[in-house]
């Protein structure tokens, strides 16, 4: 890597770049004010100062109180902390919990968890955008169901799901809705009274902000137990001395997303559907994955038919494009990604899918390079495919 | 995560495309967990393999096992073509990542099902060949999913 490579990287829901900026507010907190926010000496009272205007911007930026903001190590933790202390806390009420199909392992697996605990759990079928089915939702519903959890807008697809209506549905049943916002927070307007939402998650890193911080909102009066115990941070509830710099880059992260959150989406949508214009009017056999309008700003879906995934990855690698797929060689499993199974793909398309997610700071110049690039390869692994050798023998077999 | 042998075989497979009139052709292999091997082998009237191509359908490993698989039965007898293990492409490609190995079990198995082919439109038994198990049929990956 001497010669110097260039570098376009289109995985921003995998993780993006920390905002110098953020960098600056936290180094601060590393070497100088350095005080356990719990100590009772002035120089602590700095650190702790920090702790809470994070927590106060983190609360506006979703019109929450901010004593509803409990920070956590990330979105993972978050998502484990809303399913499990909520299904332990409401057991008496009933062990009864709605979640989708496409969700981010964080609550399938916790949910899988929770069953082999004794709950049990519906998944919901989504359509072919992979929105949820808001009929089945009320079907689904029982007089013993103690939580709906539905993510906010899927990270593999993009899909915006519609929360508003879901928290709606769940306040008319009395049934606490939690959503997994860590691909939409900081992205797309969020406001948790207006959308019903009784629990949120969200993370640092996927907005500009540090990696191992995020938070769980918890609106006041939901029942949920402690899960980690010790001190009394975090109203108790989640002990362990704060993660003062995380929680600093955190909220100059938020508050640096909220406030071009507007002109950054519509930068961030231009170039997705340039790119998807380009790609899809130059391959053949292409089609797009998701909700074509009503998803995230910064998220391109492929499903390219006859090649695989991987492939596509490491030739993408080479010529500087970082991007990622739902493909089985790219998981670790024969299967590939669950979501594009729920959508309808049959199984050899989705291993042929790509996901590209831009930041702002791609350029429409870039979108033109990753687009030929993507004909040349995908053209490539195509003239080494079997699959596209019967294809053009003998046609399509549906 | 793949060795320098490996990312050669990748970007420069050898052996891509087909053989019209082959002698013989296998495919392993489907396409629910994104994996298609074709083989397709020149055999001369001496049971030599004079010429051989490949298609694969899958990831960095498949195309590069089967592009060493390739190289490695080249020239080669029928016989000697028998001897080209799974564990022989992955020696040849300076191994592979664990999750990958069955790459490598696909490419033994497409030079089989190949020569197997070979075998059968000939009428000869090969020493050693069995018939293989995973090939798939036109058209036979569609209905269970």
């Amino acid at each position: 890597m001497s010669e110097e490579k260039r570098l376009i990287y289109l995985d921003n829901a995998a993780t993006t770049k920390t905002n110098p900026k953020v960098v600056e507010a936290m180094l601060p907190y590393f070497t100088e004010f350095y005080g356990n926010p719990s100590s009772v000496y002035e120089f602590s009272g700095i650190s702790k100062k920090a702790v809470t205007d994070a927590r106060e911007t983190i609360a506006t930026s979703i019109g929450a109180k901010t004593q509803e903001i409990y920070f956590t190590a990330g979105g993972s933790e978050a998502d484990n902390w809303a399913l499990k202390a909520t299904a332990e806390a409401y057991s008496q009420k009933g062990r009864h919990i709605i979640t989708s199909k496409i969700e981010h392992h964080a609550i399938l697996h916790t949910c899988e968890y929770l069953e082999k605990q004794g709950y049990e759990v519906t998944y919901l079928d989504v359509d072919e955008n992979g929105v949820v089915k808001l009929d089945e939702l009320k079907k689904a519903i029982r007089p013993d169901t103690i939580l709906i959890s539905i993510m906010f807008a899927n990270n593999e697809i993009g899909t915006i799901e519609p929360i508003r209506e879901i928290g709606e549905i769940a306040k008319e049943h009395g049934i606490l809705f939690h959503t997994d916002a860590v691909q939409a927070y900081g992205h797309v307007p969020i406001n948790v009274d207006e959308l019903h939402i009784d629990m949120m998650s969200a993370s640092g890193h996927k907005i500009n902000g540090p990696k191992g911080i995020g938070f769980l909102y918890i609106r006041t009066g939901v029942k949920i137990r402690s899960f980690v115990h010790g001190g009394a941070q975090e109203r108790k509830r989640r002990a362990g001395t704060e993660n003062v710099p995380g929680i600093v880059g955190l909220g100059k992260a938020a508050e640096l997303a909220a406030a071009n959150m507007e002109e950054r989406a519509k930068k961030e949508q231009e170039l997705r559907d340039y790119l998807i214009e380009r790609v899809l009017a130059q391959v053949p056999y292409t089609r797009v994955n998701g909700h074509r309008t009503n998803r995230l700003p910064n998220n391109c879906n492929f499903a390219f038919q006859f090649i695989e995934g991987e492939s596509l990855l490491i030739m993408l690698d080479m010529a500087g494009i970082c991007g990622s797929s739902g493909s089985a060689c790219t998981s670790g499993s024969l299967d590939p990604s669950h979501v594009l199974l729920a959508i309808g793909l049959p199984h050899e398309i989705a291993h042929g899918s790509l996901r590209l997610t831009l930041s702002e700071e791609n350029t429409i110049e870039e979108m033109d390079y990753v687009a030929g690039e993507i004909k040349r390869i995908v053209e490539r692994l195509r003239s080494m495919s079997p699959l596209y050798e019967d294809f053009v023998k003998h046609g399509a077999k549906k | 995560m793949y060795s320098d042998k490996v990312m050669d075989h990748f970007q420069h497979p050898r052996n891509v495309g087909e053989i019209e009139n082959a002698s013989g052709t296998g495919t392993v292999g489907n396409a629910k967990c994104g994996d298609i091997m074709r083989i397709y082998l020149d055999i001369d009237e001496n049971q030599i393999i004079r010429d051989v191509k490949f298609k694969t359908f899958g990831c960095g490993a498949a195309v590069a096992t089967s592009s060493m698989a390739t190289e490695l039965v080249k020239g080669k007898s029928v016989q000697e073509a028998m001897q080209v293990t799974n564990k022989a492409v992955m020696e040849a490609l300076d191994g592979l990542p664990p999750v990958k190995v069955h790459c490598s079990l696909l490419a033994e198995e497409a030079i089989h099902a190949a020569l197997w082919d070979y075998a059968q439109k000939n009428n000869i038994q090969i020493e050693g060949l069995d018939k293989p198990k995973s090939d798939i049929g036109e058209g036979e990956e569609e209905e269970e999913y």
